[in-house]
């Protein structure tokens, strides 16, 4: 029988006080997350900041995956909202003079829920190597387009400035600080909502689903449904983290879309597990710390190195990082 | 005596010889230069572009550290101070390169990066490096959006952009009054083959007026089969047939092609392809029309420095420098003229990165290759003189050789600072001056 | 006329050269159920290691004819050394996990081998030219081929036909079905299966590396090789069908001569017409054309 931790609370003041609601419990714990992080960004170097920034708008898009994940399917083609993402914010930032971080951060997810709904139905009945594969393929026709379109600066990609924050300037020696918070931010808010989620109803049927679909079926939750809606939150994280990330660079390009891009999510996804949201973006930061070390060491063997880590970790770490401090439930 | 006496008397004698190591140094002799180079190192274009250039880089710093250098480059390192080099690898697309570029300013501390080949990575991070205010130095990189399209404080290219390729390509045709009623294109889908199509399609319109264009063959970058497209080109020949392939997507045509006739039924142009010279060897097919982007390898310019940086390549190497490895020597000779300038400004010290910059604005240096004038893009982008030749085998000297070499002075096929580089085409090439 | 003919011939010597690439790794799925990212590096290790092969048998003054046999040598060591090898090694701990992950794991090793290439050939590029010219030249018309093309042809054939032969008439073929149906099933019967994994496998790193080996005369062999080979064997196998050697014929010859249409009608579609049909396809019919796995769909 289930302890009465694992049975959902409904959100509102709960018998044992203001900090037994499981809401205000993580808005605690992510506001807390946040002034550590903050901290911790204002006393690092610059460079660590920076892949801190990227580490945390890469860790967006694969929380999305691991939405995914709890239910069963890998998509191999996040690149797709990812780049769609990017390419919003970066266009409405070129096009349309909007300048403003959060905004555009918000425009890159709703750009790619737009674009990615009328896919959701479709994926949504596919599972297992074709899912991974029919993903794959819309996000190589995604790339295929965004080379051809010389609009979208072709292969080359192409620039955008520095963002303002809620009509602010940024100044030259706060900017990568300013943007790091606003992407730790958005990633602190994110994990708590993906934290939510995933304890609540839908999130709870997912987990189910990937146990038995059968059953779920049976039970009356509808696992096309479920399937369709993670499929166009995991697209939103994507998108979220594109935008975020785009601004940090500067630059944005084609390859955002590529099948490499795509996997190195996945990894991350695989290398957190699908128990933790935290160890999401503790991956994230591995991964990002990983190929940053093994190029300064390795110059000329840094894919050797990159592709044994993936392996020790694939091999050794099944469950991924989350294992290591989640206790299972039962 | 006591232990602690001795110990006591050696504490003394190591407190003296630090003391004398402190005072003995200020910056020059102790202090280093640590420039970062980035090249590709692997994908696609290592064999033919990143390796080369790095190897030069290694065989120059070397070379600079002994003071092994002609004059005016005689100092040792820079101004006295040792140059050390660390490397990262292009490869990986231009997101790792932003953060790559980071690292090495803020976590290797270097005092300068000279770097880049692939376009979409220097047009990544150009902005990031004139965010951070740090002095970077761009030593390929074919489109000439970095300076049209941006201005930049701490950015320099000190190689002339793609532009003057194909122009003087198509003078080169023009110049030996080689027959182009028509003319066949077949260049990777990709910025690079898509701007040097344009650049030569342009030219041609100016220097060839009622030249018809026919097939226009964009393979995908990397496919390395093009049994196809050379049926297309053969099946509708052309008087000439552009090319701007390069590494192994060229060396994988000319193979393909060659056997089949291609290069009797048409006159074959390239824009880059000195680099495949030493390799296909035979292979390579007589009477080729190509550029190397620059007064490069067998079209260099005879000189003291040419032949003293064309020995110690080949002697280290076993092959003679094509375009990419002379590329980075001028880069490096410019970095040490600008680094040297800087310090005999500031008294001796090693030169901050507004230093160089403000040092390397406007500069002009001779190079192995000829005279390098930072003349356009606000004095930050190069311009050179070029030269295209014709390929002949060499039977006794067992390697391709290149004939009819023709100069082209840079006023010639690069534009005005005034015009960006479309434009100035379309124009017809106003105030090009020199030209043979 | 001549250019349907042109498009004809080019389209068949484009898909023989496609399906000998892509057959190993629509063999290797099917079997193992690995969709195998480093499929493009055993396809350059095979060019690598031919161009090895007849370098020294250059060395060794062999008459030119005999580069086509160092060729199949080279495909052959590859196969022997490092298949099993790859395999025990590697892949046997992964067995059983999700697919997906194995696809993980196959681009680790993607990521491995490049560099091991540039550790154990250099960056430097080779050349194995003396077979490129020993068929001659064909002409049709106003066009010419290589007479090596067409001897493709004869290799694709030859070798789709043993390898349905061997998988349909033998008896370790039928083992080797039984396996591909229900790998539990075959085992309780008395199948090894691990060792029918093992020379499968075996088998379909050989096809890579012959693909290599006998790409390697019309290319230069150097670091890169591989990247391009990658998505389009990928296309080729979704689209005919994940496992099944007919849809690998298939696909091969439906890409080729769609490519072929579009190289000589219009070159501007070729980029990315390769995934639109394969993203079509995975939309309609993502068994591929020729079912052999089952899309588990709700």
């Amino acid at each position: 029988m289930g302890t009465p931790s694992s049975v959902p609370v409904p959100a509102g003041v709960a018998p044992g006080g203001l900090f037994a609601s499981p809401g205000v419990r993580h808005a605690a714990a992510a506001l807390g997350a946040f002034a550590l992080l903050a901290l911790v960004g204002s006393f690092a170097p610059k460079w660590l900041t920076f892949l801190l920034t990227m580490a945390a708008g890469n860790g967006l898009v694969s929380l999305g995956i691991v939405g995914l994940m709890r239910g069963g399917v890998v998509p191999f083609g996040q690149g797709m909202v990812f780049a769609i993402g990017g390419y919003a914010a970066a266009l409405i930032y070129n096009r349309l003079g909007f300048t403003d971080a959060i905004g555009l951060a918000l425009a890159g997810g709703i750009a790619a829920v737009l674009i990615a709904a009328p896919f959701a139905p479709l994926l949504s009945r596919y599972r297992g190597i074709f899912f991974a594969m029919l993903t794959l393929a819309l996000s190589m026709v995604t790339y295929g387009l965004l080379m051809k379109l010389e609009t979208f600066g072709g292969s080359d990609g192409f620039n955008l400035g520095r963002p303002t924050l809620l009509g602010q300037k940024l100044p030259d020696d706060r900017v990568g600080f300013i943007l790091f918070l606003v992407t730790v931010g958005f990633a602190v808010v994110m994990a708590a909502l993906a934290r939510i989620y995933f304890d609540s109803t839908r999130g709870l049927v997912t987990l189910a689903t990937r146990e038995n679909e059968l059953r779920v079926e049976y039970l009356g939750g509808s696992v096309r449904q479920a399937m369709a809606i993670n499929f166009v939150l995991a697209a939103f994280c994507g998108g979220l983290g594109g935008a975020l990330v785009v601004m940090a660079l500067g630059h944005i390009e084609p390859t955002f879309s590529f099948w490499t891009t795509s996997g190195e999510f996945v990894f991350v996804a695989i290398l957190a597990g699908w128990h933790s949201v935290v160890a999401v973006f503790v991956a994230s930061t591995v991964l990002e710390v990983v190929r940053s070390f093994s190029s300064s060491y390795f110059p000329n063997t840094w894919q050797l190195a990159l592709g044994v880590f993936l392996l020790l970790v694939i091999r050794f770490l099944p469950k991924g990082i989350g294992s290591l401090w989640h206790r299972e439930r039962r | 005596m006591t232990k602690r006496t001795s110990a006591g008397a050696a504490a003394q004698r190591t407190a003296l010889a630090l003391a004398a190591l402190l005072a003995a140094g200020t910056a020059s002799a102790q202090e280093t230069f640590k420039v970062g180079i980035v090249s590709f190192l692997s994908g696609q274009a290592a064999e033919s572009f990143g390796i080369p250039a790095v190897n030069g880089a290694k065989v120059l710093v070397d070379a600079f550290n002994k003071g092994a250098a002609p004059a005016p480059y005689n100092k040792t390192g820079f101004g006295g101070m040792k140059i050390e080099a660390v490397y990262v690898d292009e490869n990986g697309g231009a997101t790792k390169q932003v953060q790559e570029l980071r690292n090495l300013y803020d976590r290797e501390k270097v005092d300068a990066v000279v770097g880049y080949v692939g376009s979409g990575d220097c047009l990544a991070v150009a902005p990031a490096a004139e965010e951070m205010k740090k002095f970077l130095l761009i030593y390929d990189c074919g489109t000439p959006r970095i300076f049209e399209d941006g201005k930049y404080e701490y950015v320099f290219r000190t190689a002339a952009h793609a532009t003057m390729d194909n122009v003087a390509l198509v003078r080169y045709l023009k110049a030996k009054n080689i027959k182009a009623e028509t003319f066949n294109l077949i260049n990777q889908d990709y910025a690079w083959g898509q701007d040097s199509k344009k650049d030569f399609t342009w030219s041609m319109e100016k220097l060839y007026p009622g030249a018809k264009s026919g097939e226009d063959q964009l393979p995908k970058f990397g496919a390395g089969q093009y049994g196809t497209e050379i049926s297309a080109l053969m099946a509708k020949p052309a008087d000439v047939t552009h090319s701007s392939l390069w590494g192994g997507d060229l060396q994988a045509f000319v193979l393909q092609a060659a056997p089949r006739g291609l290069f009797q039924r048409t006159q074959v142009v390239f824009s880059a392809a000195d680099h495949v010279l030493p390799g296909l060897g035979e292979k390579m097919p007589n009477g080729v029309i190509l550029g190397a982007r620059g007064a490069y390898g067998l079209m260099s310019p005879k000189s003291a420095l040419n032949d003293w940086w064309w020995d110690l390549y080949s002697k280290a190497y076993g092959v003679y420098p094509v375009q990419a490895p002379y590329r980075m020597v001028q880069a490096l000779l410019g970095l040490k003229l600008a680094a040297e300038k800087a310090m005999a400004a500031n008294g001796g010290k090693k030169p901050t990165h507004e230093q160089l910059a403000a040092a390397l604005k406007d500069l002009e240096w001779e190079s192995p290759a000829g005279r390098i004038r930072m003349a356009l893009g606000n004095g930050h982008q190069a311009v050179q003189d070029t030269a295209i030749g014709r390929t002949r085998y060499d039977a006794a000297k067992k390697m391709v050789v290149l004939d009819d070499i023709v100069r082209f002075p840079a006023d010639c096929v690069n534009p005005p600072p005034t015009m960006k580089s479309e434009d100035w085409i379309k124009a017809g090439f106003p105030g090009a001056k020199g030209c043979p | 006329m001549q250019t349907a003919v042109t498009i004809l011939i080019d389209g068949l010597t484009y898909a023989s050269w496609l399906f000998i690439v892509a057959l190993g790794l629509t063999l290797v799925f099917g079997v193992l159920k690995i969709l195998n990212i480093a499929h493009g590096s055993f396809y350059a290790l095979g060019a690598y290691a031919a161009a090895s092969f007849v370098g020294w048998a250059a060395a060794l003054k062999w008459a030119p004819a005999f580069s086509i046999v160092a060729m199949m040598l080279a495909a052959l060591a590859v196969a022997v050394v490092v298949a099993p090898l790859t395999e025990r090694a590697l892949l046997r701990f992964f067995y059983g996990r999700d697919e997906v992950l194995l696809v993980l794991v196959t681009y680790a090793l993607f990521l491995i081998m490049e560099d091991l290439f540039k550790l154990v050939w250099g960056t430097n590029p080779y050349y194995v030219s003396e077979p490129y010219a020993l068929f001659g030249n064909v002409s049709f018309g106003r066009q010419t081929w290589v007479g090596y093309d067409f001897a493709l042809v004869a290799l694709a054939v030859v070798v789709g036909v043993a390898v349905w032969w061997v998988l349909n008439r033998t008896k370790a073929g039928k083992v080797t079905l039984a396996v591909i149906h229900s790998a539990e099933v075959a085992s309780s019967m008395g199948v090894d299966v691990s060792r029918v994994y093992i020379a499968a496998f075996s088998v379909g790193i050989f096809l890579a590396a012959l693909g290599g080996a006998f790409t390697a005369p019309m290319i230069s062999v150097q670091p890169g090789v591989s990247v391009g080979v990658i998505i389009v064997s990928f296309a080729v196998v979704i689209i005919g069908g994940l496992g099944s050697i007919q849809g690998a014929a298939i696909g091969a010859l439906i890409v080729g001569l769609a490519r072929s249409f579009a190289v000589h009608v219009a070159p501007v579609a070729e980029l990315f017409s390769i995934y639109v049909v394969m993203a079509v396809v995975l939309m309609f019919r993502p068994e591929g054309l020729f079912q052999r796995t089952q899309a588990r769909r709700i």
